[in-house]
């Protein structure tokens, strides 16, 4: 993939709305033909940005490329990018065969070729037979798949995509999540998929970046991400971290420089237990326990630090610990990252 | 009392239906009496017939009151009066889309509560002085008049004056006097309309629409203007039956041309006469109806 033109470069790119830096000197390179995730909790510019690709704000300052050429001034109808809105933005006046061909309708393509390739799309998202409806009488998951026609039908290079499970129940969102993955293989196009959902990140994305304030932290595979956050802000938004800092990172490293544990990486013994020699140890009690079915989490009280966070298979049913008891902390110092202080 | 008042209040609280019911009684009843009542009297009426010898209504029911509505004069007086409902409604959509969609889309939220208020201000003040005003306005030596004159286009108001049909002595007793009128006095009920329809259509709606190649243009055609359709006809419905059944304009401005609202006047007044009149407000009645229904044929109200 590298060496080619990236589909959509965005360089030192800023959005200002007034005082505030929405967008703040953002640099991506996103390649052709890739499952692209911004990840980030709202309010951190992923959706800006992604209206900065569309068109539909323009950069206070900085150049986005578009398959290599420049941007800055095109209105969204004269780009080759189409968007999957957050609330769908179904034309409420129209059958959803009017909606999934408007794009066609638009570049007046004639009516029998229109008819074929709505019904193609139709086919593809899965929702042969409702044509004929109003948006207003589909499902929630329907409009979604309306909706990603619609955007799909144009062969845009780019399809962009701003939470559009966001207003889905889970099983459904698991299911599209797939669906979408193999929507997005099969048609080859570069989606960009705005989320603040860490596991729909992970789950779907050849790679990712994750946003905080405007900027971006880390850019990476979800392996990557995952297992080598970048920042502390990465680790914890990431799925869960315990990050290390201070005294006991010192104690138990030798240097002050914060670092990073999965909660999964810990293994909670008696107090007083062996611990293998190389290994981490650290006394606690625990505070909480979270019954998760899979799984546990705990929360357990450490001397001089912020409370642990460990999770423990359910192998037992009986084999929970109970809140107030001694424990002590073990884990490998191979699993420690490394954190950039900011 | 408590005792009771919770007892009624948690009796009504499980019985929706009969709190609705007891809450609508006076006004159905109301609407029932006054308004329906009135209006079969007004069409029992326009099937009863004036003797011409004796001046008394006979009170057998017949259609010669419809037939005397068909003679020439009064076929005059209901087509000026639709002419001038049509191009009222027309001229006030014209103006009214623009500015509500400036209000709706793009005022700020102070400005568009100024604007607001600047469309309604004229409506709190009495109908019959803001129309006594317009003769002032239009008079010969009115303020336009000496506007017009003052910017040297005093020629081609004579011009104007001097056609045909719309023409006249001065703008005030002109037809088109009587419509500048008609369309200042009925342009808050287009506007509002409008407004309150163009403000309730999505951005992401527009937004989705260029994202799919659509200039501004054909956004225009294809979501707003199909989505604000409601909101004209609506608007219409106001500015073509208000236009439909007023006398104090096409009285106070414009010639002695006769609108149909003026013609019930004299028939139920003076002439005595009123089943003519009766008859005469039945066609108002007439065009609405036809003309609702040719809008919600044109799909006006599919996005409802």
């Amino acid at each position: 993939m590298s060496g080619s033109v990236p589909a959509v470069r965005l360089t030192r790119v800023s959005r200002r709305f007034g005082d505030v830096r929405a967008v703040d000197e953002v640099s991506l390179d996103i390649e052709d033909g890739e499952f692209f995730s911004m990840l980030g909790p709202s309010g951190s510019g992923k959706t800006t940005c992604l209206r900065l690709i569309a068109g539909f704000e323009e950069p206070s300052t900085g150049k986005i490329e578009l398959h290599g050429v420049e941007a800055a001034g095109l209105p969204p109808y004269e780009r080759d990018v189409n968007t999957v809105f957050q609330d769908y933005a179904l034309f409420p006046h129209m059958s959803v065969e009017e909606n999934v061909g408007y794009g066609l309708m638009i570049r007046r393509v004639p009516r029998a070729e229109r008819e074929r390739r709505v019904q193609e799309m139709l086919d593809l998202v899965r929702l042969p037979g409702v044509g004929g409806r109003r948006p207003a009488q589909l499902s929630g998951g329907q409009r979604q798949r309306v909706a990603l026609a619609r955007a799909l039908i144009n062969h845009p290079r780019v399809l962009l995509l701003d939470e559009p499970l966001g207003a889905l129940d889970l099983k459904l969102r698991e299911q599209m999540q797939v669906e979408l993955k193999a929507i997005q293989q099969r048609v080859g196009i570069t989606f960009v998929y705005v989320t603040h959902d860490q596991e729909e990140a992970l789950a779907m994305s050849d790679r990712l970046a994750v946003f905080c304030e405007g900027r971006v932290e880390q850019v990476g595979t979800p392996a990557e991400v995952y297992e080598r956050p970048a920042t502390a802000f990465v680790a914890d938004f990431v799925g869960v971290s315990n990050v290390v800092v201070g005294l006991l990172a010192e104690t138990l490293t030798g240097s002050p420089r914060p670092f990073s544990i999965r909660p999964e990486k810990i293994r909670m013994l008696e107090a007083g237990a062996a611990v293998p020699d190389g290994q981490c140890a650290v006394e606690g009690r625990v505070q909480d326990a979270v019954y998760l079915g899979s799984h546990t989490r705990y929360v357990i009280d450490v001397e001089r630090a912020a409370p642990f966070t460990v999770i423990e298979q359910n192998r037992d049913a009986t084999a929970m610990t109970r809140p107030g008891r001694a424990v002590r902390l073990a884990w490998s110092a191979d699993h420690h990252r490394s954190l950039v202080e900011r | 009392m408590s005792g009771l008042g919770r007892r009624l209040s948690t009796f009504l609280y499980r019985r929706p239906r009969l709190a609705l019911s007891l809450l609508l009684a006076f006004p159905l009843l109301g609407f029932a009496v006054f308004y329906l009542g009135s209006l079969s009297a007004l069409v029992l009426q326009s099937f009863f017939h004036l003797d011409g010898f004796t001046g008394q209504v006979v009170r057998r029911l017949t259609l010669a009151t419809y037939g005397d509505l068909l003679t020439r004069a009064n076929l005059d007086i209901v087509a000026r009066t639709v002419v001038m409902a049509a191009l009222v409604t027309v001229a006030a959509a014209t103006l009214a889309f623009p500015l509500a969609y400036s209000m709706a889309r793009y005022a700020s939220p102070r400005m568009k509560a100024l604007l607001y208020l600047a469309v309604l201000l004229p409506l709190w003040s009495s109908y019959l002085v803001r129309v006594y005003s317009w003769k002032l306005i239009l008079a010969k030596e009115g303020v336009l008049g000496w506007v017009i004159d003052a910017v040297g286009l005093g020629w081609a108001l004579e011009r104007l004056l001097a056609l045909p049909v719309i023409g006249g002595p001065s703008l005030s007793v002109s037809p088109m006097g009587t419509f500048l009128a008609f369309l200042y006095v009925w342009l808050p009920y287009m506007i509002l309309p409008v407004a309150a329809a163009l403000e309730r259509i999505p951005d992401t709606l527009l937004e989705a629409s260029s994202d799919l190649g659509a200039h501004p243009w054909t956004t225009f055609r294809h979501v707003t203007l199909p989505l604000a359709l409601p909101g004209l006809a609506a608007g219409s419905i106001f500015t073509f039956s208000l236009t439909l059944g007023d006398f104090v304009v096409p009285g106070t401005l414009g010639n002695s041309a006769l609108f149909i609202g003026q013609a019930v006047l004299a028939h139920q007044g003076t002439a005595g006469n009123v089943p003519l009149a009766a008859a005469f407000t039945a066609v108002p009645m007439a065009v609405m109806g036809v003309y609702l229904l040719a809008v919600r044929r044109l799909g006006a109200f599919d996005a409802l």
